[in-house]
């Protein structure tokens, strides 16, 4: 694939937005029935559903601890999600994702409160566009919330690139697919926690530090429109007459 | 009673809500985070400023075990001496057969299903429950045991302090004006036993409406108007049923 | 599905508390400061057979690395590149809770976290392993296996797998006039061309103390990790928080601060030993060379 222009002549990014300017968030607090908790999480075009089950007893007893829930996460991707066909099965991308993932939201989760449990996270990537992963903790912590599982905060993600030695804000596939580094980056706000951190890429010490700014202030955007969301899901309901 | 409604505020998971020295009455929904008290769960804060009291009532999450609370269960296990119940919590509950029973069983000799089988739906109460143990139910006790009819409504559990009201007045109101008998366990589930099945679709209607609308302030009243507009329509008492 | 792990190793409360109480005083109570690391040894070329290897003893813990170079084809996107792979195995031998069968979740994030910091840092000179432009070229096999578990496998993995590409040496190929590829693997042609190197340095957390290179009881008391990747030329070529647990943003820059002085450190010692010429197999996992 050529590749196209990341960075337009009037300095804005291809899709017109500005260097630290996220996509489109769309948020759906409870977008499912039979799951104790859901949410369904666009940026842009990635779209992202999770799905919480629990706290719950499980067959695998002994993966149970004493003094506390375990959490269990998959992140997976739907087949035709990418462009090109995913194999349905989990792969070495997915099994460390949902770790990240897993290891993003334990921090929040008050676990201790129901010990000998499982709190189940099942994400599921309906279509992928940059930062799926990111989109994915945000749609977790959401789900969790949904579920009543008490937490200390939510967390939210958010992805920060490096693009023709621009450091740009939440970018799409495209701009990942190009750029020079990715850098995943989930937050607790209010705890001040950072509980994702990742690099995909090279960065000086200076670009690293403008960057983890840019990422906490779009998490900062990001975690509003979440617990927005939430609120969205009790305003929305009418009194009947 | 609509001044006290007010002083609620919806809250979601890291929202800090107030600041100083507290009584916590809800100790699993509420963190501590520098002086600051933050809700763990979407729901709803109150603050008594007078009483130095706060507490966050959930809007969502399971059913959680405590003595003495009046639950539903679901038969959907049964071992040589005791049954399994599903009773919404993160735990079956366990129900001993001599208990049940009031005498010792011989599982040589006797099968457990003869008195109660897997779909068997049973009243009892929490004897014990430290989140460590699975809870353990008891049927010892007036109207306890198999529950052999009615009808069973499922809301959240979260939402039973509403169904119940304060002082009992939504469920006298419930009761008063379907003629039903309705009994609400604290699992969420609520078995009702009306005089017809016109009365149970508009009592099945008016617990499902107080369950969405628990938020929002005026309950009372618009679950009474409810349930009038609903039985003219009816015509289950006299006045001008609407034609709609 | 990824699970809330088992404690790989269940330490008493008291000795935990005392584990923590000594890093909040800056010491250890190994007597390491928090900024050391554990003696490394360094093994090149330990696996005769194989085209580039290292045995990588940190403490207690024993990696080893190796590299097999085969030919393949390359990927449809960069025709005109060699290919990378990177595998990762925690053998039951290195810790009682480790099961045979696939990687787990740990072996599998390890391998990526390193394949990560090669592959973006262009480490190895991708163009140099075409054989047959457009069809044949050579595919970069990295195995790591940790054979003993003392905590802190991703350094030593990294180390392991520097020190292995260090040494690794292409076989010399023919190529015949209808495109045929012969490997001949007793002679050597050149050596592996790296471009830069990078090494991981991990740092721990245990209630707001930060310290590098935690071993097992360390890792158990720590509750999270951050994996930095550094360069060769002090640049930061990789993040990967690991464990639950969280950094502020504060932490966050004192820990970058750490690893890119501790990187610098180690590539250094790496270099140096490297070219000391340890001889080829002269020490076993179990030996008593162990400082």
């Amino acid at each position: 694939m050529e590749r196209p222009r990341l960075i337009r002549e009037d300095g804005l990014r291809h899709d017109g937005r500005k260097y630290d300017e996220l996509r489109p968030v769309r948020i759906t607090v409870g977008a499912l029935n039979k799951a104790s908790g859901s949410a369904l999480v666009e940026y842009g075009g990635t779209k992202v559903l999770a799905a919480v089950y629990g706290p719950r007893e499980i067959p695998q007893k002994h993966l149970l601890l004493p003094d506390r829930a375990i959490i269990r996460c998959r992140y997976h991707m739907l087949s035709f999600s990418t462009h090109e066909r995913k194999s349905p099965a989990l792969t070495r991308r997915e099994v460390e994702l949902s770790k990240v993932i897993r290891e993003a939201l334990e921090p929040v989760v008050m676990s201790e409160t129901f010990p000998r449990t499982a709190i189940d996270i099942f994400i599921e990537v309906i279509n992928a566009d940059g930062g799926t992963r990111t989109a994915a903790v945000t749609a977790a912590s959401l789900a969790l919330a949904d579920a009543g599982v008490p937490m200390r905060d939510l967390v939210v993600g958010v992805a920060v690139g490096k693009i023709d030695g621009v450091l740009l804000l939440d970018v799409d596939e495209l701009e990942d697919m190009f750029g020079e580094a990715d850098m995943p980056v989930a937050v607790a706000p209010s705890l001040g926690l950072i509980t994702l951190l990742q690099l995909n890429g090279v960065l000086t010490r200076e670009e690293f530090d403008a960057a983890l700014k840019l990422a906490l202030k779009g998490a900062a955007q990001i975690y509003e429109k979440s617990r927005e969301a939430l609120r969205d899901k009790y305003m929305k309901v009418r009194v009947e007459e | 009673m609509e001044s006290q409604e007010a002083r609620r505020v919806l809250v979601v998971p890291g929202e800090a809500f107030a600041e100083g020295d507290y009584k916590v009455l809800t100790p699993s929904y509420v963190v501590k985070v520098n002086k600051k008290y933050v809700a763990a769960v979407v729901g709803l804060a109150q603050i008594n400023n007078e009483t130095k009291e706060i507490a966050v009532i959930p809007l969502e999450g399971c059913y959680v075990p405590q003595p003495e609370d009046l639950v539903v269960g679901y038969v959907v296990d049964l071992g040589l001496t005791s049954w399994e119940l599903d009773i919404r919590a993160p735990f079956t509950a366990t129900l001993y057969a001599v208990d049940f029973l009031g005498r010792p069983v011989n599982p040589a000799k006797e099968d457990l299903s003869r008195y109660l089988a897997v779909g068997d739906t049973v009243l009892a109460k929490v004897e014990v429950f430290d989140r460590n143990r699975g809870p353990v139910v008891t049927t010892k006790g007036k109207g306890l045991g198999k529950v052999t009819r009615g009808t069973i409504v499922e809301i959240s559990p979260v939402k039973v302090a509403r169904v119940i009201g304060r002082k009992g007045s939504m469920h006298q109101l419930l009761e008063g004006e379907t003629g039903c008998e309705v009994l609400v366990a604290r699992n969420g589930r609520i078995l009702i036993n009306c005089p017809n099945k016109e009365l149970e679709d508009v009592l099945v209607m008016a617990i499902l409406k107080i369950e969405r609308e628990a938020h929002i302030p005026g309950l009372t009243d618009r679950v009474k108007e409810f349930i009038i507009r609903e039985k003219v329509k009816r015509g289950l008492i006299g006045g001008e049923a609407k034609a709609d | 599905m990824s699970h809330t792990p088992s404690l790989e190793l269940v330490i008493p409360r008291l000795k935990a508390s005392t584990i923590v109480s000594i890093l909040k005083k800056g010491m250890r109570s190994s007597g390491r400061g928090l900024m050391e690391y554990r003696p490394i040894e360094i093994v090149p070329g330990y696996v005769r057979n194989a085209d580039g290897s290292a045995l990588v003893r940190l403490g207690n813990t024993v990696v080893v690395a190796g590299v097999k170079l085969e030919v393949g084809s390359p990927y449809p996107d960069a025709p005109n590149e060699g290919a990378l792979v990177v595998n990762a195995e925690f053998v039951p031998t290195a810790l009682s809770t480790f099961e045979p069968g696939p990687p787990d979740e740990n072996a599998i994030e390890l391998a990526r976290v390193i394949d990560r910091s090669l592959r973006e840092l262009k480490a190895i000179d991708m163009s140099k392993l075409v054989i047959v432009p457009g069809r044949r070229v050579w595919v970069v096999y990295i195995d790591i296996y940790a054979l003993d578990h003392d905590g802190n496998l991703v350094d030593a993995s990294s180390i392991a797998t520097l020190a292995a590409l260090m040494n690794t040496s292409l076989p010399k190929v023919e190529v015949d006039e209808s495109g045929n590829v012969r490997v001949d693997r007793g002679t050597r042609a050149s050596p592996l061309p790296l471009r830069n190197r990078v090494i991981t340095v991990t740092i721990a957390k245990a209630e707001n103390v930060m310290f590098v290179d935690p071993d097992l009881e360390e890792e158990s008391v720590a509750e999270t990790r951050l994996v930095v990747a550094v360069s060769e030329d002090g640049r930061i070529a990789g993040l990967q928080k690991s464990g639950a647990g969280g950094f502020t943003e504060a932490e966050v820059l004192t820990a970058l601060d750490i690893a890119l002085k501790a990187g610098e450190e180690l590539i250094k010692k790496l270099v140096i030993s490297n070219l000391g010429g340890l001889k080829a197999g002269s020490a076993t996992p179990t030996g008593s060379s162990a400082p």
